[in-house]
């Protein structure tokens, strides 16, 4: 039950929902599908003076590839993208990334871009959306703006997002050449949990690799030392041990109810490995199918 | 603020005036007396207030009411009108349920599976199953009730 009340708005258009969050200012929540949003209003944590449902903005439902980059709206939910052939062929790692979300009936409703807003140190979209180097597409009272992925995560559920914005979408470039990745995460169970720690490797032509995790610090991040490892060299066993070894200093995993943070730093280095190892025989493939259990 | 929601619940256009921090689940149950979903959780992990909206499974304590205006719910009431379902069948003939909490948000969750994957493996009944929980049975003659409607497990 929630107990605290607001109003409720419904824009048809971004000026109006721009002009609602201006309104309301700090007191403003925009709604997209709810899933985290209703349960903060419930716990009493979030108590806003109007929710501004974007659900009437037609624009935000977009899912489309454009020569060189895929935009995804900010209605675009889990199964939305699930259900793209155009993300199946042209970027099967966010692909895989999304089958791992919640469970279903979460997921018919869950967006992509209310996942990042949430921006919790474990949510599974942000390892594919880091190493496929994404933009968040945000507009405000000062116009647009581009934010790189990389910056847009500021603390546990902190984010880049400014006073009366609102992000439009995501826009993740289509890699020019040929590439294959890997998301796989550790939870107490297969099926609906968070995220004990995430691991994505894409995987270019090249021997050029990228990787990055969740749920091993307060906010999801690329390990750059580690690709810088990688980079340049056919992958083998040494190679693949020698980046573990850099493992620690590419995290700052805590205890919870989860995991321990021992537990958690032991397994990065292993879904590390395993993500590796996966993207590279897709790239080469004959690998696993995508959303095929690797661990 | 008191607003008047109008919402197609099981086939029936119906006016209902609520609150804009009123969950669907609670203007289903306590002002239409529609009591086939079930609160259980109250935060979207137990499966038990699933409905459908627009044919799609969704968690209806997550849902404000408001958010379904000009939208169409579908209950366990609205599934059965002429009587019980293949799959509902099946979940009697196995006893699928035992306190029969879960059962609506299960069956519901399969509808929405089977619309959309005619033929599931058993592994992608257990994944769409993954947001129901049920304390009772332990699962196994749920999953069978499943793939006995859809002619055994391939």
């Amino acid at each position: 039950m929630i107990t605290a009340g607001f109003e409720y708005h419904r824009p048809t258009s971004l000026d109006e929902a721009l002009m609602l969050m201006e309104r309301y200012g700090e007191g403003a929540r925009p709604l997209a599908g709810g899933t985290d949003l209703v349960v903060r209003l419930k716990d009493g944590r979030d108590e806003p003076g109007a929710v501004v449902d974007l659900k009437g903005i037609k624009e935000l439902e977009r899912l489309e590839a454009s020569d060189d980059a895929l935009l995804i709206g900010a209605l675009v939910t889990f199964t939305d993208i699930i259900e793209s052939e155009l993300v199946r062929e042209k970027l099967p790692l966010l692909w895989e990334a999304a089958t791992n979300v919640a469970s279903m009936g979460v997921r018919n409703r869950a967006t992509l871009v209310g996942n990042i807003c949430s921006a919790v140190p474990s949510l599974d979209s942000g390892p594919a959306l880091l190493v496929h180097e994404a933009d968040v597409l945000v507009r405000g009272p000062d116009g647009h703006r581009r934010i790189p992925i990389t910056e847009w995560f500021t603390g546990p559920k902190r984010t880049a997002l400014g006073a009366g914005e609102l992000v439009t979408g995501v826009a993740v470039p289509l890699p020019r050449d040929a590439h294959a990745g890997c998301y796989v995460r550790a939870g107490r169970y297969a099926g609906e949990d968070l995220a004990q720690v995430g691991a994505a490797a894409l995987a270019l032509e090249g021997d050029r690799y990228r990787v990055a995790f969740c749920a091993v610090g307060p906010v999801a991040t690329r390990a750059r030392d580690i690709e810088a490892v990688l980079n340049g060299r056919p992958l083998d066993t040494d190679i693949i041990e020698e980046a573990v070894t850099l493992v620690p200093d590419e995290i700052a995993p805590i205890t919870d109810i989860r995991a321990s943070k021992e537990y958690r730093a032991h397994m990065a280095g292993v879904l590390l490995t395993r993500a590796l190892r996966t993207a590279a025989s897709r790239l080469a493939g004959d690998g696993p199918g995508y959303g095929e259990r690797v661990v | 603020m008191v607003q008047e929601l109008t919402i197609t619940v099981n086939g029936e256009e119906r006016m209902v005036p609520v609150e804009p921090n009123e969950t669907l689940l609670e203007v289903l149950r306590d002002r239409l007396g529609i009591t086939s979903p079930k609160c259980g959780c109250d935060r979207g992990d137990c499966g038990a207030c699933t409905v459908l909206l627009d044919g799609r499974s969704v968690r209806s304590c997550l849902v404000l009411a408001v958010e379904a205006a000009g939208h169409e719910v579908t209950t366990l009431e609205g599934l059965n009108r002429d009587g019980l379902t293949p799959l509902q069948q099946a979940f009697l003939d196995r006893n699928a349920f035992q306190c029969g909490f879960c059962a609506p948000g299960i069956i519901l969750t399969v509808t929405d599976l089977l619309e959309r994957n005619p033929n599931p493996s058993r592994e992608d009944v257990q994944e769409a199953l993954t947001g129901n929980l049920c304390r009772c049975t332990g699962y196994a003659p749920i999953i069978d009730a499943v793939l006995e409607t859809i002619g055994g497990e391939r």
